[in-house]
């Protein structure tokens, strides 16, 4: 009998800062006690709080430590374990209070969160599929088995369920769509290529809870009239794929997938198709010529592939989010899930909120809920007391949103409406030294990278806007080009043939909209309001804050910079090459920029 | 010549068939199976080398431009041998925002080689991606399967030293 559980966080976060080698110390310091059979440990998915993992969690006290490394584990067994004091400095401290807590339940980034689809990411074993079902899973499949298909596509309409991938196509609507396709085979595809930079929702879901993406499968599947599932998972989340592989091994050794489900009569198979690295990938028609085995190229629709979708049949695509919501709500009702968020969107959202905030991590919160509420109470505010300046989400799709709009509710429609959209969920805090021309640039970087070059609005538009904004963070820019850029964003918006390209003038489009005058600072002053972009930078020393000490001296690979020790040091301009490593080397603040 | 080209002369010259033959028989019939097959040759010989391209193709009887046309799709694939260590930074919007663009210069710097370029001595290859997934630890690097976070440019010299 165990006296205590202990949950490691292996999400890929807190494995990045150590936590296998906390497992590993650990064990050896239980031996060392003789506590190896009264300790349990649990190597357990996402927590969220990535920020201070590897996270340490011992139940059934509750007691949540954080930033634990391997060197930490005597201490940790000889103080805890066997004594019972709790170690105060391994606890979370409140950076507004500056007092240690010691439930997680406590830390604001936990309690102002619904966790719902992540109920049991970070609690259960991941790779064991008991504590699924302890927990109830498994609980809506048997019941969407037991009901008649049509009835599981009302269920998820009513509940008001709308896609988590993007677009916030309601998810009923599209299993309708492919349940009236008549065909003798048909197909439910899982789409978990998640590419956009600075997301990672779906990754913790497969990570942490892989049974409820497989149980939303099989619902899909009930309801539709389909056997078969493929999961396409980007090859560059192996602990994902590996996490999927052993849930659906445990759940054909259990009779929930394979042969006639629970003796229902009903068949249902999940295959697992590796990605290659196409961001293109993610939208719908390009994964279905990739799964086939082809480039992963769009194609126009009509047909759409709930009509004609892999090998020609009908096809239900769905999110990994959207999937992991559906056993929720054939188990607890459509009205229960609906009661939750706002008119138009139903449910929770996950966020992976990162950027230049405190509190980094991943966060599940109520539709609805305003983003200061995310940025502030969750996020911790901004990192070193620095200002906000906008909140980048939905990834390359998305847009920018500015300090006056922090108030607004976070939804579908309410973010569209401001130019940006949901998106998969990627949340990226920015603060005053963040340079929004830069961003822009940045992204339009990243999705003509991906562009798959089909169509020529895509293909060719963003190259052009990229030249643009490419010139205008280089000092280059010319007055006619911000009407140039908005021509060419809507023309690529309207024209293109895919998502991708729909959306890719988007963080342009936003950023002109609410940050002009930062673009108008690099093209008419030569300036760079944030000091991000290099070439428009100009390095010097305040000789009154320089104490001598040569730092920036060894740094400067231009040999740039003169001076005698404990004097005040100079930087030739026309040596520099503004690379910055003064300015990042120096203690004193005294390298400044103009 | 430099030892990439000569790795590759290598393998190609004296390209054993049987180890991909015996790799094929897995796949062969079955629908789909040509992002897969290239996985698994990749794994098995560290890049797609020419002549298992062309023998796929008689294999699977297709013209090698179709594999060709979905090898260069995918940025998974690689047609030049590639080094022991894979360093790959992360050029996702966190790490952008949080700085990452120093540090990859400074990698590169250290290398001596730009994106996707191998070291002559076949020890490293450099790569920047999309996003790893690690963002709270941003700025973020992989060396193979090891993940490097809230890196500097101070810090990546050390961490090559442990290469």
């Amino acid at each position: 009998m165990y006296e205590k559980h202990i949950l490691i966080c292996a999400g890929t976060g807190c494995i990045s800062s150590g936590a296998l080698d906390v497992e590993e110390a650990l064990i050896e310091e239980l031996k060392k006690h003789n506590l190896q059979d009264k300790v349990r440990i649990i190597m357990s998915g996402c927590h969220g709080f990535c920020e201070k993992g590897p996270l340490f969690i011992v139940y059934p006290e509750d007691i949540f430590y954080c930033e634990v490394t391997a060197e930490d584990m005597p201490e940790l067994v000889e103080e805890y374990l066997v004594k019972g004091n709790i170690v105060e400095r391994l606890l979370y401290k409140d950076p507004t209070t500056d007092k240690r807590v010691i439930s997680h339940e406590e830390i604001p980034f936990y309690s102002k969160q619904m966790r719902l689809v992540l109920r049991n990411c970070g609690v259960i074993d991941p790779e064991n599929i008991d504590e699924y079902i302890i927990r109830g899973g498994y609980s809506g499949m048997k019941k969407a088995l037991e009901m008649e298909p049509i009835e599981v596509v009302n269920a998820v309409k009513s509940s008001g369920l709308r896609g988590r991938g993007g677009a916030g196509f309601p998810t009923g609507m599209k299993w309708e769509f492919a349940y009236r396709s008549q065909n003798d085979k048909k197909y439910m595809v899982c789409n978990a290529d998640e590419g956009d930079p600075g997301a990672f929702m779906d990754r913790s879901v497969l990570e942490g809870d892989p049974h409820a993406v497989l149980e939303g499968l099989v619902i899909g599947g009930r309801a539709i009239g389909s056997d078969e599932a493929y999961i396409y998972v980007r090859a560059e989340y192996p602990l994902a794929i590996k996490r999927l592989r052993t849930a659906i091994a445990q759940a054909e050794e259990y009779g929930l997938l394979g042969k006639n489900i629970f003796n229902s009569g009903i068949d249902f198979k999940i295959n697992i198709k590796e990605g290659a690295g196409a961001f293109v990938c993610g939208e719908e028609t390009a994964l279905l010529a990739s799964i086939e085995g082809e480039r992963g190229l769009p194609r126009p629709r009509p047909p759409f592939p709930a009509v004609k979708g892999l090998w020609g049949k009908p096809t239900c695509i769905n999110n990994v989010e959207t999937l992991a919501n559906v056993p929720l709500i054939l188990r607890k009702g459509a009205d229960w899930y609906s009661s939750i968020g706002t008119e138009g969107s139903k449910g929770t959202k996950i966020f992976a909120l990162t950027g230049k905030i405190n509190n980094t991590g991943l966060c599940e919160v109520p539709m609805g809920i305003s983003l200061r509420e995310i940025v502030y109470d969750i996020g911790g505010g901004i990192r070193n007391g620095k200002k906000y300046k906008a909140v980048q989400i939905g990834g390359p799709s998305g847009g920018c949103i500015p300090e006056e709009l922090l108030d607004l509710p976070i939804d579908f429609d309410s973010l569209t409406a401001k130019g940006a959209m949901m998106g998969s969920g990627g949340m990226v805090v920015m603060d005053e030294e963040t340079c929004m021309v830069d961003l822009a640039r940045y992204f339009l970087s990243f999705t003509q990278n991906e562009s798959c070059g089909k169509c020529t609005p895509c293909r060719e538009g963003t190259k052009r806007m990229l030249e643009i904004l490419l010139r205008i963070t280089q000092g280059k820019g010319e007055p006619e080009d911000i009407p140039r850029l908005e021509k060419l964003a809507v023309s690529v918006k309207d024209s293109s043939l895919c998502g991708l390209g729909q959306t890719a003038p988007n963080p342009v489009l936003t950023t002109l909209r609410y940050f002009r005058d930062e673009y108008e600072a690099h093209i008419f002053d030569r300036r760079c309001p944030a000091g991000q972009c290099k070439d428009l930078l100009t390095y010097y020393i305040d000789a009154e804050l320089c104490i001598g000490c040569r730092a920036c001296i060894k740094a400067c690979p231009a040999e740039a910079i003169t001076g005698e020790k404990k004097e005040p040091h100079v930087i030739d301009e026309a040596k520099c090459i503004s690379c910055g490593a003064c300015f990042d080397k120096c203690k004193k603040d005294a390298v400044k920029t103009k | 010549m430099c030892e990439c080209h000569e790795t590759a002369a290598k393998v190609e010259e004296s390209f054993e068939y049987d180890r991909l033959e015996s790799l094929l028989q897995g796949f062969l019939g079955k629908k789909g199976a040509m992002v897969p097959i290239l996985q698994a040759i990749q794994s098995e010989f560290g890049y797609l080398p020419r002549p298992a391209m062309e023998y796929t193709a008689k294999r699977l009887r297709i013209p090698v431009s179709r594999i060709f046309g979905v090898a260069t799709f995918y940025a998974q694939f690689h047609l030049h041998p590639r080094g022991k260590y894979i360093v790959r930074v992360c050029r996702g919007t966190a790490c952008h925002v949080r700085g990452v663009s120093k540090v990859a210069d400074r990698m590169q710097e250290l290398l001596g080689v730009g994106v996707g370029q191998t070291t002559e001595d076949l020890k490293f290859t450099y790569e920047e991606v999309a996003c790893i997934g690690a963002c709270g630890l941003a700025p973020v690097m992989m060396i193979n399967d090891k993940t490097y976070g809230k890196l500097t440019t101070d810090k990546v010299k050390g961490i090559l030293k442990d290469y």
